[in-house]
């Protein structure tokens, strides 16, 4: 009994304590990047944004998540149930479930597997489905044109994502994500004669690529400029037009879930995780996870500000910008890298 | 050992069932949400041999490409698939024959055939532990360093299929105003704008 005990109750309940810490964490986390997101927006149009709930609206996301919940869920006569109630709950899944190999700190990672960043990367692709399945599901038009659209919009930025990817991994060489962050103790400003500082992140020998990144980082995750999908000037609201109450609340926590994610990556790949800015006692003293959240949060920031300034980018438009400028671009970097990485003996 | 057991006949059993429901699913989107999710558990049954490389290139090809495309077909595609499957039983004799005819010749192929020895001792070479080679390194010095020249072929064979397809669908029509992103953009006042003088009463 004691061994059952040990081998399996014990290693299951370890991970689903771990998991369920996680999610607890990234759900608050989400509930104030959603409150972020409304502020920001409103501070470039010169509004106060939501100040009701709470002080300073503190508490306006948990006000909307009672909203959502105590609604009552409306299925379309002709959709097609099953299907319809499937698809917000493949979206939520998809997109928490990539968080489970994301390093937070050093060691504090739930699984921490060789394949990290292919993980996220697989796992993301499969987000499409959820939009999919739900505009399909809908049995109606604007939801279907908004699905497909979107469709093809995520299998085009993911082309240029993963190249970007494979950059990075080249200077890295490693797929493990701990690893990859690991790797940014030492780069372009210690080859240089430079003290650990923030210049030996990738961000700088990989400038080009990080621009690259975060743009299709956009555009995977369907924010403004590229909220094509959900334009509501010409498809009302994409394939979220038929959902309503909690199906809807799960689409916008699955969408909120992968803009973290990719300010979460975008920190990992190119920001240097966890480690401090500049190798200094009192900056090394503040825990990892911190550092972490601080620059995930930076990241977040200028998702916000693009948000709020730009306008939205016509449909082929985006489609020209993924195949014919970021592909080529994120090709022709990968090969540079490469090359300057086998002549310079840094690889 | 223990969850992984586990974990093993959970995945291999949905792999099955949801196998199975694909070919008895009446509507052909259901068809394909099920193909995904076998994709899916064979990936996890990837995973858990150790294949954690192939397992998540199965999902990021197969599922996150492949299948989206196919899942857009069968979406677009306006086939009554009832009609189809009324037919279905006159077909069945040839594609039975068929299915002989590849089942005998996968005989013959497999009892027939030898390993070259060139191959044979390529094989033999000792595969290096999990500690100090790992799965994806491990595939990358099979592809890249002792098969490179097929892998290049390979690549090239799907260089060909791509241009074919290109050329097959590619139209040049004359009658769409396209848009010049460079050329709006190098756009100056000077070349833009013409200020005119007009006279009172006149107009241009």
């Amino acid at each position: 009994m004691d061994q059952f005990f040990f081998t399996y109750v014990w290693p299951a309940l370890i991970i689903v304590g771990q998991s369920l810490l996680l999610l607890v964490a990234l759900l608050l986390f989400i509930a104030y990047i959603l409150l972020a997101d409304r502020k920001i927006w409103a501070a470039v149009q010169m509004r106060r944004g939501p100040n009701v709930v709470g002080p300073w609206g503190l508490f306006q996301s948990f006000a909307d998540l009672l909203k959502f919940v105590l609604k009552e869920p409306v299925i379309p006569a002709s959709a097609n149930k099953g299907v319809f109630l499937l698809a917000p709950l493949v979206a939520v899944t998809l997109a928490l479930a990539t968080w489970a190999v994301i390093p937070l700190n050093a060691g504090w990672v739930i699984a921490n597997i060789n394949v990290g960043i292919l993980y996220v990367f697989a796992i993301s692709s499969l987000e499409v489905y959820g939009i999919i399945m739900g505009g399909w599901a809908s049995n109606s038009k604007y939801p279907f044109l908004g699905a497909l659209r979107s469709a093809a919009q995520m299998v085009s930025y993911e082309v240029s994502i993963g190249f970007v990817i494979v950059t990075v991994l080249l200077t890295v060489g490693s797929l493990n994500l701990s690893d990859i962050v690991m790797a940014q103790n030492t780069g372009l400003g210690t080859k240089l004669g430079l003290p650990p500082s923030l210049l030996d992140w990738n961000w700088l020998a990989l400038f080009p690529v990080f621009i690259i990144f975060f743009i299709s980082a956009l555009a995977e995750t369907n924010r403004p400029p590229f909220d094509l999908p959900e334009a509501e000037s010409e498809l009302v609201a994409g394939f979220m037009v038929e959902y309503g109450s909690t199906p809807y609340m799960m689409f916008m926590l699955g969408e909120y879930s992968a803009i973290v994610l990719m300010c979460a990556l975008t920190t990992i790949l190119f920001l240097g995780g966890w480690l401090p800015p500049v190798d200094v006692w009192f900056l090394n003293w503040v825990p990892g996870v911190i550092w972490f959240i601080l620059k995930a949060s930076m990241v977040f920031f200028m998702f916000g500000l693009v948000k709020a300034f730009v306008p939205r980018y016509r449909y082929d438009q985006l489609m020209r910008l993924g195949w014919k400028v970021f592909l080529p671009l994120s090709l022709f970097f990968l090969i540079v890298t490469a090359f300057v990485l086998k002549l310079t003996g840094w690889a | 050992m223990g969850l992984q057991a586990l974990f093993f006949y959970l995945f291999a059993f949905i792999a099955i069932a949801s196998a199975f429901m694909v070919i008895s699913a009446r509507n052909p989107v259901h068809s394909v949400l099920f193909l995904i999710l076998t994709f899916f558990n064979a990936a996890g049954l990837f995973l858990l041999t150790g294949a954690e490389f192939l397992a998540m290139i199965l999902l990021v090809v197969y599922v996150g490409a492949v299948a989206v495309l196919f899942l857009f077909v069968v979406m677009m595609l306006d086939v009554d698939f009832a009609a189809l499957r009324t037919k279905a039983l006159e077909y069945a004799p040839i594609g039975g024959l068929i299915g002989i005819i590849l089942a005998l010749e996968l005989i013959f192929v497999i009892g027939g055939s030898t390993i070259s020895p060139e191959i044979a001792k390529k094989a033999a070479v000792p595969i290096p532990a999990l500690t100090e080679r790992s799965n994806t390194q491990a595939l990358g010095d099979v592809l890249y360093t002792h098969y490179i020249y097929f892998f290049q072929i390979a690549g090239l064979v799907l260089l060909v299929a791509m241009i074919g397809a290109i050329v097959l669908t590619l139209k040049h029509r004359t009658n769409v105003k396209r848009q010049n992103i460079s050329a709006q953009v190098a756009r100056t006042p000077e070349t833009a704008v013409t200020i005119v003088k007009v006279k009172p009463g006149q107009g241009i």
